[in-house]
C-alpha cells in the first residue's frame, strides 16, 4: 500500500494501542481508570456531535439533549424494566435517537444562527421536562436507585459493577462499535454526500441532492450515537440527571470537537481527553477553574480554531 | 378568579417588560453582526455588580445613571479584542467564545465579590406597594416598567433619527452595501454592540434592585430572551418587544392554573411558533438563514 | 476566596508514588514498616464549590479545614498527620462521582465528606459503600440518605426534613394559627418537607389552605403570593431555600404581606438572612446551629477561630457541619485505634460528641438505627439586626434536642445492611 495509507494504518494502530492499554499507563501518571472511562464516553459524545457539526457543517448547539435522554433511557430501563445492561444501552440509544428524529423534522429547513438558537431552545425543553417531571425522572435530585448490571455471557460473567477495569473494557468495546459504525457511514456514498453539502450547499442542491432529507438523516444518526453515549454515561455514574441535558453540557461537547479538530475523525476524542483531564486537574488545584476553562474556550476560538489536530496537520503540510 | 387572572396578567406584563429589555440588546447584536451573545447574561451581572460597587458613593440614582454606560465601555473593549476577529467566520465561533466568556464573568464575579448573595438597596419610597388591593405592584416594579419604556423610547429615537441608528438599521438589512457606501462598518458594529451591552447593563441594575446580586443571576434570563427573539421573529425589534411581553404574560397566566408549567409554557410557545409560523410573529421571510 | 486545597498537587502525587514504593518495599524489607508512620491520613471532601451552592459549600470546607488543623495540633489520627483533600463537584453528579473515585482510587483517602447537593451526596454514597470507605454527609438534606437508602458506611450530620418540620410545628400552631399556606420548592427536598409539615399540622388539628409549588430558581414569586394572600391563611410557610428564600422573603415584605399574615418556615440559614435587606429579616424558623450561644462550652472559641479565617464573619451552621464531619473521623479513629471502615462505622453508632465538638447544650450522638446525628433544632425568630452584634440576625427561643425532633427509626425506612 501507499505511504499515506500505511501512515494512516500506523496511526490507527497507535490510537487503539493507547486506548487498550489505558488503565495501565494512566496510573503511574497520576490518572485513574474511572477518568479514562469518562474520557471515552464524553469523547464518543463529542465524536457523535462532530458527525453532524464537522462532517455535515450543521451547527447544533443543543445536542446534549439526546445525550441526556440516552442517560435517562438507560436509567429508567434499569430501574423499572429489566436488570440488563445491554437492554439499557439499547433503550437509551433508541430514546435519544427517536426523539432527535422527530424533532429533526421540524428544524431541518433552518440554518446557521437560527438553527443553533432553535436547537439550544429545544435542548432546554428536554432539560426542563427532566427537571419538572420529578415523579418519573427524580427531578433536580436526578434518577437514582439503579446500577449497571454484571453481564452474563453464560460461560463467564463480566462484573462491570465493581471492577473498574472490566467496566473500562466494556465501554471501550461499545466505543469501538459506535466508532466503527461512524467510520463506515462516513466512507459510504451517503457520507461523501454529507461532506459535499458541508463544502457547498448550493452546489449540492443544484446537483439534485435532496438537502433537507440528507441533513435530517445525518441529524438523526448523530442523535442515535449521542443517545448511545448518554446511556453509557448513565452506567458510568449509576445516575442520570437533568444537567446532562443542559446547554452548558452541549457547549462542552462543541468545545471538545473544536479543540480537537472538527475536520478530523479522531479530533473530538483528543479534544475530550484534553478537556476532561484539564478540568479534572484544574478543579483540584483551584476553585477558579471555571475562569481557566472559559479562558481556554476563548483562546482556542481565537488562535486554534482548527483545533489541535488541525494545527498539527497544517504544520506538517 | 377573574381578579386573580387580572393580577397575573399585569404581573406578567411587568416580568415581560424585563425580558424585553434583555432581549432587545441581544437582538441588536444578533441582527447586525450575526453574533449569538451567550455572555449577555454575564454583562447583566457586570452591570449589577458595578452598580453595587459604586452605589455607596453615588447612591441608587447615581448607580442607575453610571453603571450602564460603564458596562457598555467594557462591552466595547470586549468587542474590539474578542469578537471582532470572529466576524465573517462561522457563527459557531462567536457562540463558543461568548460561552467561554460567560464562564469567566461568572467565576470572576464570584472571585471578586464572593459567592454570597448581596443585597442592593433601593430608595425606600419605591419599596411600597401601590395600594392594599394592588399589593403586588410595588413602586419599584412600576419603576422598572417605566425605565424599560424609557429605554425602548430612547432606542427607538436612536434608531429612527440619529445617523448611527439609520446606519444600524441599514446594516441589518444589507451590510455589504453599507460598507460599499464608505461607512466604517467596524465602528458601526462596535457601537451597535455597545448599545446592546448598555441595555444589558441597565437590566443588571434594575435586576439588582429587585433580586439582589449573585454571580449566577444572569443565566436564568438568557433563555427567555432567546425565546422572546424567536417568538417575535429574528431580525425584528418590534417583534422582540412583542415576544418578550407575550411570553411574560403567558408565563403569568399559566402560573394561575398550572404553576409547575409556568416556565415550560414559553418553550411550548416557541415550539408552536416554529411549527405554524417559523419566521416568528413579525419576522421577515428569508431572515432564517 | 481562599483556595480550598492543601499543598501543591505535585507533592500529593509524589506522596502517592512514594507510598506505593514504600508499600512495595515493605513486602521485601519488614524493618521499613516503621517509616509508614509518616504518611498522612487523607480525608477527601467533595463539595460544589462552583454553582448555586457555592456559598454553603465553601463554608463547610472552611469548617473542615479548621478541624484538620486542630486534629493535627493534637497529634493527628493514630499519630499520623491529617491531610484534607478538597474537590469541586461543580454541582454536577458526573463530576461528583468522578471526584469521589479519584479521591478513593488515586489519592487513597480513608474518609469521605460530602456533598451539599443531596443528589450528589446520594450518588457518592454509592461509590463509597462500593469501595468500603467511611462517609459522612455533612450538608445534604434528602431524607433517604438516613432513610430508605441508608448504608452501613454513611452517616449524616445535618437534619432530616422530618426533624426540621417536627421542631417548629408545635410553636407555629399554638402561637400563630391553624390555617397554613405553603410555598414549596418543586423538588424532592421541598416535597418531603411539605409532607412532614402537613403531617404535623393534621395531627395538631389544623388545615392547609393551599400549596404553591415553585420551580427551583424562581425569581418572581408574585403570582404565588397573590394566590396565597387570596387564601387568607394564618401562617405563610416558606419552604424555599437559598436565593429562592431571599427573593421570596423580599417580595413578601415588599408586598406588605407580613403585616397581614405570620411568616414562618422550617430551615433557615444565616447566609440567607445576611443576603436580605434588614427590613426583610423576619419570620419564625429553625436553625440547624447558631453561633451566639452564651454560656455553652466551646462555642466562643469556635466562633473566634472561624472569624480569623472568614474575614471576621461568624460561623454559620455550614461551618459547623464541616467541622463536625472531619472531627468525627478523628475522634472515632483515635478511640478505636484502627482505620478499618467496618470497625469505625460500628463504633460511630451511638457515638456521642464531646462538648468542644457538639457546640450546643444537649446530648448529640449518631443514632444507631439510621446513622443520623441527633443534633438540636434552634427554634427562634429572625431579627433585622442584633443588639450587640451586627451579625446576630436570629433570636434563639428554644433548643430542642435531636432525639426529640427525629421520628423513631422504624418510621425512617432505614435498615442498615452490613457487608458480610
Amino acid at each position: 500500500m501507499s505511504a499515506q495509507q500505511s501512515r494512516k494504518l500506523i496511526v490507527l494502530v497507535a490510537i487503539w494501542a493507547v486506548l487498550l492499554l489505558a488503565p495501565y499507563w494512566m496510573a503511574p501518571l497520576g490518572g485513574y481508570t474511572a477518568l479514562a472511562t469518562r474520557v471515552l464516553v464524553l469523547g464518543l459524545a463529542a465524536m457523535s456531535l462532530n458527525f453532524l457539526l464537522g462532517f455535515t457543517g450543521v451547527l447544533s448547539f443543543g445536542h446534549a439533549a439526546w445525550f441526556g435522554l440516552g442517560a435517562y433511557g438507560a436509567g429508567l430501563t434499569l430501574k423499572y424494566l429489566a436488570l440488563s445492561t445491554p437492554l439499557a444501552v439499547l433503550a437509551g440509544m433508541l430514546l435519544g435517537g427517536l426523539c432527535g428524529a422527530i424533532l429533526g423534522t421540524l428544524i431541518v429547513r433552518r440554518r446557521g444562527v437560527y438553527f443553533a438558537m432553535v436547537t439550544i431552545a429545544f435542548g432546554q425543553v428536554f432539560y426542563y421536562i427532566a427537571f419538572q417531571w420529578s415523579s418519573l425522572t427524580g427531578g433536580d435530585d436526578g434518577l437514582r436507585g439503579f446500577a449497571r448490571q454484571p453481564i452474563d455471557f453464560g460461560f463467564v460473567k463480566l462484573d462491570i459493577l465493581t471492577q473498574d477495569k472490566a467496566f473500562y473494557y466494556f465501554v471501550l468495546f461499545c466505543f469501538a462499535l459506535a466508532v466503527g459504525a461512524m467510520a463506515f457511514i462516513l466512507r459510504s456514498p451517503f457520507g461523501r454526500t454529507m461532506i459535499a453539502i458541508r463544502e457547498n450547499e448550493r452546489r449540492a442542491r443544484f446537483l439534485g441532492i435532496p438537502i433537507e432529507r440528507h441533513i435530517w438523516i445525518a441529524f438523526t444518526l448523530s442523535c442515535f450515537f449521542m443517545g448511545f453515549a448518554g446511556a453509557l454515561y448513565a452506567l458510568v455514574n449509576n445516575f442520570a440527571d437533568p444537567r446532562g441535558l443542559h446547554y452548558s453540557q452541549s457547549g462542552d461537547f462543541v468545545m471538545m470537537a473544536v479543540m480537537g479538530g472538527m475536520r478530523s475523525f479522531w479530533g473530538p476524542l483528543l479534544g475530550a481527553a484534553v478537556f476532561v483531564v484539564l478540568q479534572d486537574y484544574l478543579s483540584s488545584i483551584t476553585v477558579n477553574w471555571m475562569s481557566f476553562v472559559g479562558l481556554l474556550f476563548v483562546l482556542v476560538v481565537l488562535f486554534f480554531p482548527r483545533g489541535l489536530l488541525g494545527f498539527f496537520q497544517r504544520s506538517r503540510a | 378568579m377573574t381578579l386573580l387572572l387580572l393580577f397575573n396578567i399585569t404581573n406578567g406584563l411587568i416580568v415581560g417588560a424585563f425580558y424585553v429589555l434583555m432581549a432587545l440588546g441581544l437582538s441588536l447584536i444578533l441582527n447586525l453582526s450575526n453574533v449569538i451573545n451567550f455572555a449577555h447574561g454575564g454583562f447583566l451581572v457586570i452591570g449589577g455588580y458595578i452598580a453595587y460597587a459604586i452605589s455607596p458613593y453615588v447612591g441608587f440614582w447615581g448607580a442607575l445613571l453610571l453603571a450602564p454606560p460603564l458596562t457598555a465601555i467594557i462591552g466595547l473593549a470586549v468587542e474590539r479584542v474578542l469578537i471582532r476577529p470572529l466576524y465573517g467566520r462561522d457563527p459557531l465561533y462567536s457562540l463558543l467564545l461568548t460561552f467561554g466568556l460567560a464562564f469567566m464573568i461568572e467565576d470572576g464575579t464570584r472571585f471578586i465579590f464572593g459567592p454570597q448573595g448581596k443585597p442592593f438597596a433601593i430608595p425606600p419610597f419605591l419599596a411600597q406597594p401601590l395600594s392594599n388591593d394592588l399589593f403586588f405592584i410595588t413602586g419599584y416594579r412600576l419603576f422598572m416598567v417605566v425605565m424599560v419604556f424609557v429605554a425602548i423610547a430612547l432606542l427607538f429615537l436612536l434608531l429612527r433619527y440619529t445617523r448611527l441608528g439609520i446606519r444600524i438599521r441599514a446594516g441589518t438589512l444589507d451590510l455589504e452595501t453599507v460598507a460599499a457606501l464608505g461607512i466604517n462598518v467596524r465602528m458601526l458594529r462596535s457601537l451597535n454592540f455597545a448599545v446592546g451591552i448598555f441595555l444589558a447593563g441597565l437590566s443588571g441594575v434594575l435586576a439588582a434592585g429587585q433580586l439582589g446580586l449573585e454571580p449566577t443571576m444572569g443565566t436564568g434570563l438568557l433563555m427567555p430572551s432567546f425565546i422572546a427573539i424567536i417568538v417575535g421573529g429574528i431580525g425584528s425589534l418590534p417583534g422582540t418587544l412583542a415576544g418578550g411581553l407575550l411570553i411574560g404574560v403567558a408565563s403569568g397566566v399559566t402560573a394561575v392554573f398550572f404553576p409547575a408549567a409556568s416556565e415550560a409554557v414559553i418553550y411550548v410557545m416557541m415550539a408552536v411558533i416554529l411549527l405554524i409560523r417559523p419566521r416568528g410573529l413579525f419576522g421577515e421571510e428569508g431572515m432564517m438563514s | 476566596m481562599t483556595s480550598p486545597t492543601l499543598g501543591p498537587k505535585l507533592n500529593r502525587r509524589t506522596l502517592v508514588k512514594g507510598a506505593a514504593a514504600l508499600g512495595a518495599l515493605q513486602v521485601t524489607s519488614p524493618f521499613l514498616i516503621q517509616a509508614r508512620g509518616e504518611t498522612p491520613i487523607r480525608i477527601g471532601m467533595v463539595d460544589p464549590l462552583t454553582g448555586v451552592y457555592a456559598a454553603p459549600a465553601g463554608n463547610e470546607v472552611m469548617g473542615a479545614k479548621l478541624a484538620a488543623e486542630q486534629i493535627n495540633a493534637k497529634g493527628g489520627i493514630l499519630g499520623r498527620p491529617v491531610e484534607l483533600l478538597v474537590e469541586d463537584s461543580a454541582n454536577d453528579v458526573g463530576t461528583g462521582v468522578q471526584k469521589a473515585r479519584k479521591l478513593i482510587e488515586r489519592d487513597q483517602v480513608s474518609f469521605v465528606i460530602g456533598d451539599v447537593n443531596p443528589g450528589i451526596a446520594a450518588a457518592i454514597s454509592q461509590v463509597t459503600s462500593e469501595k468500603k470507605v467511611l462517609h459522612v454527609v455533612s450538608g445534604g438534606h434528602t431524607d433517604s440518605i438516613t432513610g430508605k437508602d441508608c448504608k452501613w458506611n454513611v452517616f449524616r450530620v445535618c437534619n432530616t426534613t422530618r426533624m426540621e418540620a417536627n421542631s417548629v410545628s408545635n410553636v407555629l400552631f399554638t402561637k400563630y394559627g391553624k390555617k397554613w399556606h405553603f410555598i414549596t420548592p418543586d423538588y424532592a427536598f421541598g416535597h418531603t418537607l411539605y409532607d412532614a409539615c402537613t403531617d404535623n399540622l393534621k395531627k395538631l388539628g389544623g388545615t392547609v389552605t393551599g400549596n404553591e409549588l415553585t420551580p427551583l430558581g424562581t425569581a418572581d414569586f408574585a403570582a404565588y403570593l397573590i394566590k396565597a394572600r387570596a387564601a387568607n391563611p394564618d401562617v405563610l410557610i416558606l419552604l424555599v431555600q437559598g436565593s429562592d428564600m431571599i427573593n421570596c422573603l423580599k417580595q413578601v415584605v415588599q408586598f406588605g404581606l407580613n403585616k397581614q399574615v405570620h411568616v414562618a418556615g422550617t430551615q433557615q440559614e444565616l447566609e440567607s438572612l445576611a443576603g436580605l435587606p434588614p427590613e426583610a429579616r423576619i419570620g419564625v424558623w429553625m436553625f440547624e446551629w447558631y453561633w451566639k450561644q452564651p454560656g455553652v462550652p466551646g462555642v466562643e472559641k469556635f466562633v473566634a477561630d472561624i472569624r480569623k479565617v472568614n474575614n471576621g464573619n461568624v460561623p454559620t451552621a455550614r461551618h459547623w457541619f464541616g467541622y463536625v464531619s472531619a472531627m468525627s473521623f478523628a475522634l472515632v479513629a483515635n478511640r478505636e485505634k484502627t482505620l478499618d471502615a467496618v470497625k469505625l462505622a460500628t463504633a460511630l453508632e451511638n457515638f456521642e460528641l464531646p462538648d468542644d465538638v457538639k457546640l450546643q447544650p444537649n446530648k448529640v450522638y449518631y443514632r444507631k438505627g439510621d446513622h443520623q446525628l441527633m443534633t438540636s433544632a434552634f427554634v427562634g425568630e429572625a431579627q433585622s439586626k442584633g443588639k450587640d452584634d451586627p451579625e446576630d440576625l436570629y433570636r434563639v427561643d428554644e433548643v430542642i434536642p435531636g432525639d426529640k425532633t427525629a421520628p423513631p427509626v422504624a418510621e425512617t425506612g432505614c435498615s442498615v445492611q452490613w457487608p458480610s
